[in-house]
Parts: structure tokens; sequence; C-alpha cells
């Protein structure tokens, strides 16, 4: 027992820290830990409520059919082809996964405090578990998505999938990535500087308005040509026109933009790590 | 089994006090500008000692200063110390919940802490399903609990509910069910903090027997905090003792205990005021001396534990026309319940200093922190001296023959003759 035990240490904890500090293996080991946590978001949610996972449903309906009265039938923004509904419900679906990972992750540390304040694990499987469970969510709104999908195609609209669509579950990561990588920037510098907090209450619906949920981007470069670089830039923007695209055959897909907007996407979630990991270290002194 | 499994060296934590504002960015802002030119952080230099009571003119103080200790394989190592001394602040650097200001941790074994039972507890989850949450969260693999499920659900003694949500359990069933859990932990180094401080005094026996085999027969290392000295003398093979933030002593239990007990200022047992030269007087009684001493040890001053008498002594001046006084006291607790009242009549020469004294027996005062009202009246019942908080002190609970550790019932703990008679 005696050979070299001096330093076979299995790990130090010191006040130097790497800039990114990432150890993919104890996350692994934590795995059931992340399902755990799912699970539990998924049975918790709707607990003691009547209508239970149905409002998973009766959100995006009735957004879309709100969406749909005020910018299509009273402000006529127009969608082509595309029933104006199913343009809208689309749109909401992609941008609610958004909205939700974003917002969860955000406020990780806060809403967590007492957890992590006493035991130790990985901190990133809180926010991991966020968007995977919203991830179930996101699904059973595709559902929906698909149930209308097909009325309106009996109906004899000119709808269809196309040979993009297989990029479909690609673009869902970039979305989960983004709403993952920008919570975990917020959630970082929320737990000394709560003004964020109130930041990203209204933050989040301005950037609504920005990233095309409730018109095609070439409706608004027709309108505002001068300002449309702003739409265009934002990635989340991108996100949305292409699930748009990959679904209903809408508007455009262009390659150079899809390369662009993961480079973003990576660069925003490897931020949102280095950070993340920098507060995890000492944020219960703060919080 | 000489083998050193935890090691710290020079570890250190400093805390920011006051609020977090605009300055706090100003900080930040000359911190980063400083560790970009590659220089030492500006705010290490100018952090004072953590002392709570006394203002000081940092805005940071060190909750750790330069703690250098190992830990050997299957020591059981007690950590005390007062409230703000740092203990859970050390806790929490070696659970790895905050990382240390400067120095490190090494550490040969894995870490499970339990610096609070039920952790992660959901409300609206079944207790078996909080079984396996809060086991995942304190590091257990999902296969390591199934293996032991049926154990901790019988160690917990919650079978009949474990299939209904926890909120509906007491809070009694919610902390066995917690506990239960941690107790099929099976790290190297197993940290606690004060969790054995709940539960009902059966549950707590179980959880006591639980952590001695823990210690004892499994051979695993344990660091253990805990307010509760007849627990930290019964459990562990070495204490460290902190105060402010440093270590103050290191020793056997006995040792380190008395030691944390003597420095423990919440008594103001002797209380000489002739030599302070500050003699209260009221209505021609002026009070000299009062003490309370521990009349079984041999130093007058040692700790009073619940095997010591206690004698009340006070030095009175009577100054006025009658000899015939009646010295008392009340005896009362922190919460301002008055346990007994006593007093006699004497005869004290005029204007002579006498000395009464009153004498508690062992064995009667529970482990709790006293105060002694002391009035003085005329031989007509008229109040001539009259002070509510002359003197206090504390009885403290060392050693125990029974296995139960958590404290006694009742304001009042005498020791009573049982007898048994076999039929």
């Amino acid at each position: 027992m005696n050979k070299n035990n001096t330093n076979e240490w299995l790990f130090t904890i010191s006040s130097k820290r790497k800039l990114i500090d990432f150890n993919f293996k104890e996350v692994w080991r934590y795995r059931d830990l992340l399902l755990l946590f799912v699970k539990r978001d998924i049975v918790t949610i709707y607990k003691q409520t009547v209508l239970g996972p149905l409002w998973y449903l009766i959100e995006p309906l009735f957004t879309s059919l709100i969406f749909t009265l005020i910018f299509n039938n009273v402000a006529n923004i127009s969608t082509g082809a595309v029933p104006p509904f199913l343009f809208n419900l689309a749109g909401i679906t992609i941008w609610n996964y958004f909205k939700v990972c974003f917002m969860s992750t955000s406020n990780t540390f806060s809403a967590n405090a007492g957890i992590f304040g006493k035991v130790y694990f990985p901190r990133i499987i809180v926010p991991l578990s966020v968007v995977i469970s919203n991830l179930l969510r996101f699904a059973i709104q595709l559902l929906v998505f698909t149930c209308f999908f097909v009325y309106y195609y009996n109906q004899g609209y000119q709808i269809s999938l196309n040979n993009h669509t297989f990029l479909f579950p690609l673009i869902i990561i970039v979305m989960g990535m983004l709403g993952l990588g920008l919570g975990m920037i917020i959630s970082s510098l929320i737990t000394k500087y709560r003004d964020l907090k109130i930041l990203i209450g209204f933050g989040l619906q301005l950037l609504m308005y920005l990233s095309a949920v409730m018109y095609p981007v070439s409706y608004f470069k027709e309108k505002l040509p001068d300002y449309a670089w702003i739409i265009e830039y934002n990635p989340l923007t991108f996100v949305i026109e292409s699930v748009r695209y990959m679904l209903l055959n809408t508007g455009s897909f262009n390659i150079n933009m899809f390369i662009y907007t993961v480079v973003v996407t990576l660069g925003i979630f490897f931020m949102g790590i280095i950070m993340f990991n920098k507060t995890e270290k000492n944020f219960i002194d703060t919080v | 089994m000489d083998d050193v499994i935890l090691k710290i060296e020079n570890l250190s934590k400093q805390y920011r006090l006051g609020l977090v504002g605009a300055n706090t960015i100003k900080d930040d802002l000359k911190r980063w500008w400083y560790g970009i030119r590659g220089k030492e952080d500006p705010f290490l230099k100018i952090a004072e000692e953590n002392n709570r009571k006394e203002k000081g003119g940092s805005n940071y103080v060190w909750a750790l200063q330069d703690i250098n200790f190992e830990v050997k394989q299957g020591e059981v190592l007690g950590i005390i110390g007062k409230n703000g001394a740092g203990k859970s602040t050390l806790l929490k650097i070696l659970s790895k919940i905050t990382s240390p200001t400067t120095g490190s941790v090494k550490s040969k074994g894995t870490v499970a802490s339990l610096l609070e039972v039920g952790t992660g507890f959901h409300s609206e989850l079944t207790g078996r399903e909080n079984i396996y949450l809060n086991g995942a969260i304190l590091g257990m693999t999902k296969k390591e609990i199934a293996s032991k499920i049926d154990e901790i659900i019988e160690f917990s003694g919650c079978q009949r509910y474990i299939d209904t949500p926890v909120k509906r359990y007491s809070s009694g069933m919610t902390v066995r069910l917690a506990f239960a859990v941690a107790a099929f932990l099976e790290p190297d180094i197993l940290i606690i903090d004060e969790v054995l401080t709940v539960g009902d005094a059966e549950f707590q026996k179980k959880a006591i027997g639980k952590m001695q085999d823990i210690s004892k027969g499994e051979g695993r290392t344990v660091l253990f905090v805990s307010h509760n000295m007849a627990a930290v003398e019964s459990l562990c093979t070495r204490v460290l003792l902190l105060r402010n933030g440093k270590i103050f002593s290191e020793g056997t239990p006995t040792e380190a205990i008395n030691t944390y007990l003597s420095s423990y200022s919440f008594s103001k047992r002797i209380q000489d005021f002739e030599a302070e030269n500050n003699i209260p007087t009221q209505n021609g009684i002026s009070l000299y001396y009062a003490a309370v001493e521990n009349a079984s040890a041999s130093k007058k001053t040692e700790i009073i534990d619940i095997t010591s008498d206690i004698d009340i002594c006070f030095r009175i001046k009577n100054d006025t026309k009658e000899s015939t006084l009646s010295v008392g006291y009340d005896l009362k607790n922190t919460r301002d319940q008055v346990i007994f009242g006593s007093g006699s009549k004497f005869e004290c020469p005029v204007n002579k200093v006498s000395e009464v004294s009153c004498r508690i027996p062992a064995q009667f005062l529970n482990d709790d922190v006293y105060q002694i009202h002391l009035y003085v009246h005329s031989a007509s019942m008229i109040t001539l001296f009259s002070d509510t908080e002359i003197l206090s002190f504390e009885v403290k609970d060392v050693k125990r023959e029974s296995g139960y550790l958590g404290k006694i019932n009742g304001l009042i703990r005498p020791n009573f003759d049982w007898s048994l008679k076999t039929y």
C-alpha cells in the first residue's frame, strides 16, 4: 500500500482553475441523475392540475389563434400559400422550445441554490435536464402541429415537406444549444446582478419580434429593407425560418446562413459552458 | 491503515461583506484588471480575521485562514467551534460546494457529503421515487440504489407509506426516509454536518448506531461537525477546534471539548466588582462579589457539567440599619422561565462584608444556560437589592452512559432512585 501513495490523489480542489474545465467523465457518471431530473420535471410539472399535460397543447394553440387574428386578419401580414394559423403554429412551437430552455436555464443557480448549497454534483446536469425534458414537451406540440398539417393538407393547401426536412433534428439541436448556451451565460451573470432577471422578462418579448416568429423574413425585407440585417443576423430567425421551410416548404434555406448559425451557436454554447463553470465554483457565496 | 486519505494545505476562504451593488462591479473590474496583468488579487491583502463581534475596517474577511490538516484512512474526525468559526465553510469547501480562495484539498477517495438530510426531495414524488432521486443527487447510480432499496425502506421504517407522495408524510417520516438513503451511501470519505439532531429519540438512537457502524465497523473515514458534545465525544477519534477561521487546537475528543467549553463565553461566572472598582449599591446594600463555582472540581472555575455540584456565592456589605437580611435568587433559563427560587435569612452585621453561599447538588440541572436573579430583602420583606442578570452559567452534558445522545427533556434533570423487583 505504500508505493507512491503521496502522489496518487484522486482529485484536488484548489483555487486555481482552468478556462475550460469540463469534466465529461463526471457528467457521464451522473447520467442517472440527469434521467431522474428529467423524469421529475415531466412527472411533477402538471401535478394537481385538472387538465394536466393538455396544457402543453392549449398554450401554443391559443397563442397561434391570437397571432392569426391580430397579425394576419387585422394587420394583414401575408403568409403566402400557407394557412396563417399553421404558419404561426410552426413558429410558436419552435420559439417556445427556445423560450422555455432559455428561461429555465437562466435561473438555474437561483432556483437551485437550496440543493447546490448542500450537495455537489456537476451543476450542468440541471440545465441539461431542462433542455431534455422540454424536448418531450416540444415533441407533443409537434404532434399537434402534425395533426393540423394533415388537416390542412387534406383541405388542399399547398404545403409539403421537402428535401431539407432530414435536417430538422439538427435544427432542433441547434435551437436547444442556443437556449442552453444563452441561458447559461445569463445564469452566470444573474447570480451577482439581479438586474438581468428584469431585463430578460421583457427582453424575450422583444427578441420574439426580432426573430420572425409571426411574419416571414421576406415580408420584413419588403417593408423595412434598411433594418432587415438585424433580423437576418439573428441566429434564431434562421432556425425559425428553416423550420418553416422544412415543414411547410415556405421561405428559404441558405447554406451559408446555416453555417453562420451553427458557428454562432457553438460560440455561444462554449462561452456558456466557460462562464457556467466559472460561476458554479463560487456562486453560493454571492447568490 | 496509516494512509493519509485527505490532505488540506494552506486553505483559506475570503468573503465579501455588505451588499452587492455598484461597488461590487468596481471591485470586480479592479480584480480583473490585476488578473490580466498577472498580479495578485488586491483584495487578498486587506481582508481581516473573522470576528463577528468587532466591526472591522475592511469589507473583506477571512472565513478560513491557513487551515492545514490531514485525515487518515478510517479516522472519525470531529470539527467543533462556535457559530461562525468556519466549520460550515470548511465542509462546503471539502464537499466542492464552493471553492477556496487559496490553498488546496487533496483527496484519495470519493467524498459524499451530508450537510442536510433530504436534499432535493420533491414533495409530489412518492417515497420510493424520492429515494432514487436523493440517492442520485448524493452520487449513487440507479443500479446501486436498486440493489439497496429494500434495506433503505426497512431502515426508514416507512414501508407503509413508500408509494405515497412525500407531501403526505409527517416531518419526522421525511427525515427518517432521508437519513435512510444517506446511511446507505458508500463513499470513501463521508462528511456529516449536524444531521443527528433531527428525529425522535428512537430514530436518533438508530441513526447514531448506524454512524458507529459506518465509522467503526466498516472502517470508513468520517468528518463530523456538531454542537452535540455528547455525540462528538462518543463517535470521534480526533477533534479539531476552530476559532475565528483558524485551527485553535487539535487533539483527543476529551481535550478538545474541554478547551472548547472553557473558551465558551455564554457564561458570566465570576463578577468581582470590588477588584473592578465598580461596586453596585442599592438602598445600603453593596455587592462586592458574586460567583458560580464548580464545587466538585479542584479548580472552582472549571466548566460545570451535569455531574458537578454548584456553589453560588455572594459577598455583600450591609450598610443598612438592621442586621437581618433575606438573601435569595431565582434561577431562570434563557427563555426567562423560573426553574426555582431559593432564599434564606441571615444575620449580617451592619457595616461589615458577609459571604453567603448556596449549593445546587449535582445531577439536578439539565444541559442548558441559566441566569441568576439576585435579590436582598429586609426582615419586613422590602426589596433592598435586585439584579436580574447578575450571573449566568452553562451546564454541559459531556459523558453519557446510555446510548442516547440527544438532549433529555425537562427543565431540570434530577437523578431519582429507581428500583427493580422481579416476580
